[in-house]
């Protein structure tokens, strides 16, 4: 057995559509967080989740978890198309200030008439046009995060000057769809850029994520084809002038383990062959149990096909339960995932250094 | 003694972003350092640290206050071209600093000040119902308006209503969050809905069952005649500056009055005049203490450029220590940027002129005369006896307290006046609630048929 390359890296979905009350979130992300999760995520739309159903706000839902939790990132969906762009800088900055560095947002778009006729400011326009503009989007709101160095704010007394003017500047982008002059309200948050995720689980989206996000979730039913894809995604970015490993590639995979070693004995065979099921719009699935599910992680990242897994738990409160409680000991009893967070931010959790202000760098340059 | 006390409710503002918060020295190191986690002390409080932000909403709770509330900011200022320097500058965005804040207490109502020019009703309305019930129903907006195409060149539209269209804008978004608000059945069955008016036109379905107030509690700041009749036709709350008891008591009358027009009782619109105030062990101990805090709040530099935003030109020659310029304001001017020019430049500064001759005034000393703010100034004993003057005179029905420091600026307060507003009769010993609508005794709102 080769001996992975890189460190294993885990989160999960708590979604929860139909739940409407904080303690609910709060008991799943504590629960994430007993198991050392890099972070958790929740879904979110800019319209309803489905016909009669109802969702909460999610970077709302994990702003509430935020000081109910130490260490756990914090990754909410967030929408790019009828959305402004300023706005969704300054919550995902705030989202990191109040959980001191542990934010990230994932990067959405919405395609569909229904979402364009509740806001009833533009019409419908095609993926490929909305990707687009979400990349320009994650480019503002980056850019917008970057206009307060990090030492702008002075209070010198002698002067009278709060904040040393220099230190700001304005972003001045001009997009296909919007233009933001800035400088951003909310000073530069503790990790400096916040976490940027995409579902790359569709190759329209492979270009935004390959140029714009940190974390990208693929979908894949076997590590030779994850592989492929994250050879390709990281042959993108580096297109784009980043580092290959800039990216942290993650394999999604719906996680039902309602039966299956449920005690010594029952259920499928823990030496069974392991394998996912293919489902149409949503991840892969794996059904069975904790042991069977840290076979295939292991085997998956020993083959060096993922940097780790973005589970989505298909009932949340007990398949996360029994991930972190047999799944994820496994794996640390492997000696393959962590058993404490050595530090405190979501960069810090996966393995990202923290950006310097584009805007400090060029005038260091220009000195 | 017969008469039911007329019953104070109080509320919190965090310390902005304006010359009256005081700053103090940095702490060490930059602000954003990574990881930082322990808390710092009180006295070098943030104005972005979420460490002061629970202090002071938690110091609320504690002395059983309505509500906190936040204020919001879409544009850097600008003075003479470049971004404005002497102020406290930089917050969070205040619906997410709410959620987090409701982690971290219990009863106290959560009120964010948003933008109805820069939103979408549908977006908003969600973003509020969702604070509502992850708070368990303590959420408030306070809806402001602006005309700024200065602040528009932060967003997608860019522009720019002029002063009606903002009003009516204002209240069809109101009008529209309540469409969506209501749109869910009690037991949870979405309805579809479809608004047709002049400023949107939208239809679907909200994504948002109904949230624990029904509607999150609606506050208008502001006094002009058109924010007056909008605050009588669709707020629960109104945040005024009256100072003066008989200004006040003006200002309560006139607003009251218009609620008969929109079939509503006079008690289902709140008047809370925002105050600072200022505690000392004696009058003329509360009196010194006030005379230095106005000094800290006008530094010479932010008298100077106090004084260059009536103007509305460069007086950077001039002696803050020195009688006011002899030139005339320029009217027209665009010297200041994202800060609301009040009343004609020409009037305040013969206004300011008279008084500066008639009492012998530096620039700064004027600027400090003239700027002064309603202040409850003296002893906790006589702070509290002023709250419940005015609120039995009907001049308010409860305060928007604004200290000037964070997050220690409201302990003193809490400690001191509530204790002796309690016994008085005048202020609650408990929450008898759960809900923000609870406290202020406001009706929750019927399904609509």
């Amino acid at each position: 057995m080769s001996v992975p390359t890189g460190t294993l890296h885990l989160a999960a979905a708590i979604d929860g559509d139909g739940r409407y009350q904080a303690p609910y979130y709060v008991e799943l992300a504590r629960l994430a967080e007993e198991g050392m999760l890099d972070f958790i995520t929740l879904d979110d739309t800019f319209g309803p989740p489905g016909p009669g159903r109802g969702r909460l706000d999610a970077l709302a839902a994990l702003a509430r978890v935020a000081p109910a939790t130490g260490r756990i990132g914090l990754v909410p969906t967030v929408t790019t198309t009828h959305t402004e762009p300023f706005h969704v800088s300054s919550a995902v900055a705030t989202l990191d200030w109040v959980s001191r560095g542990r934010a990230g947002w994932r990067v959405e778009v919405s395609a569909t008439e229904a979402e364009a006729r509740l806001v009833g400011r533009r019409p419908a326009a095609p993926a490929g046009e909305l990707w687009a503009e979400a990349g320009e989007v994650a480019d503002v709101v980056a850019r917008l995060w970057d206009s307060w160095e990090d030492d702008a704010e002075i209070r010198d007394t002698a002067t009278g000057r709060f904040i040393d003017r220099d230190k700001l500047h304005y972003v001045d982008f001009e997009g296909a769809h919007f233009s933001v002059r800035g400088p951003a309200i909310v000073p530069r948050p503790p990790q400096g850029h916040p976490v940027v995720a995409v579902a790359a689980t569709d190759p329209v989206t492979w270009q935004t994520a390959a140029r714009h996000a940190d974390v990208v979730y693929l979908r894949a039913t076997s590590p030779e084809e994850a592989g492929r894809i994250r050879d390709e995604l990281r042959r993108r970015a580096v297109a784009h002038g980043r580092e290959a490993r800039a990216l942290t590639v993650l394999a999604s995979v719906a996680v039902d383990l309602a039966d299956g070693e449920g005690a010594p004995g029952t259920g499928p065979a823990v030496n069974a062959p392991v394998a996912l099921t293919d489902t149409p719009g949503g991840p892969p699935l794996y059904r069975g149990g904790p042991a069977g599910l840290a076979e295939l992680i292991t085997g998956w990242h020993t083959a060096d096909a993922v940097d780790g897994f973005h589970i989505t738990p298909v009932a949340p409160r007990h398949d996360l339960e029994r991930f972190v409680n047999g799944t994820v000991a496994l794996l640390q009893h492997r000696g393959l995932f962590r058993t404490f967070y050595p530090g405190a931010t979501l960069r810090g959790h996966l393995g990202l250094s923290r950006p310097a202000s584009r805007y400090a760098l060029e005038r260091e340059a220009a000195r | 003694m017969s008469r039911q006390h007329q019953q104070i409710h109080l509320a919190a503002h965090f310390p902005g972003v304006n010359n009256t918060t005081v700053w103090t020295v940095p702490p060490a190191g930059p602000t954003t350092t990574p990881g930082r986690c322990a808390p710092r002390s009180p006295a070098l409080g943030s104005q972005i640290d979420f460490d002061s932000f629970a202090h002071l909403a938690r110091t609320a709770e504690r002395g059983l206050f309505d509500f906190f509330f936040l204020a919001e900011g879409l544009r850097l200022r600008e003075h003479n071209g470049r971004i404005h320097d002497l102020d406290v500058v930089g917050r969070p965005e205040s619906i997410t600093v709410l959620n987090a804040l409701a982690a971290v207490t219990e009863r106290l109502g959560l009120a964010a000040t948003v933008n109805a020019t820069f939103n979408e009703p549908y977006e908003l309305a969600r973003r509020l119902a969702s604070l509502d019930h992850l708070s368990g129903g303590r959420a408030a907006w306070n809806v402001v308006t602006s005309s700024d195409a200065f602040t528009g060149e932060n967003f997608r539209r860019g522009g720019f209503l002029d002063r009606a269209d903002r009003y009516t804008r204002a209240a069809e978004f109101v009008a529209t969050a309540r469409e969506l608000w209501d749109s869910w059945t009690p037991d949870g069955t979405p309805r579809p809905f479809a608004h047709t008016g002049r400023h949107f036109t939208i239809d679907g379905e909200f994504g948002v069952p109904r949230s624990p107030q029904g509607h999150p509690v609606v506050i208008q700041a502001g006094d002009s005649d058109e924010g007056r009749e909008f605050a009588a036709s669709a707020a629960d709350i109104i945040f005024t500056r009256h100072g003066s008891l008989e200004a006040g008591r003006a200002f309560y009358a006139d607003v009251k009055r218009r609620l008969a027009r929109y079939g509503r009782a006079p008690e289902e619109l709140k008047i809370m005049p925002g105050v600072t105030l200022v505690l000392g062990d004696t009058a003329a101990d509360a009196q010194e203490k006030a005379a230095e805090i106005r000094l800290q709040q006008v530094s010479p530099q932010t008298a100077l450029l106090t004084l260059e935003q009536i103007w509305g030109v460069d007086l950077s020659g001039y002696d803050p220590d020195g009688p006011l310029p002899d030139i005339d304001p320029d009217p027209d001017s665009q010297l200041t940027q994202g800060r609301v020019r009040h009343g004609d430049p020409l009037a305040v500064a013969a206004k300011w002129r008279a008084l500066s001759e008639e009492k012998g005034l530096s620039i700064r000393q004027t600027v400090i005369e003239a700027n002064g703010r309603q202040s409850f100034i003296g002893t906790p004993e006589a702070v509290a006896a002023q709250m419940a003057e005015f609120v039995a005179a009907d001049a308010a029905d409860g305060f928007i307290l604004v200290p000037h420091l964070t997050p220690g600026g409201l302990d003193d307060f809490v400690d001191r006046v509530v204790p002796l507003l309690q016994e008085r009769g005048v202020f609650r010993t408990a929450y008898t609630g759960t809900t923000l609508r609870d406290h202020l005794g406001l009706p929750f709102p019927g399904e609509r048929g």
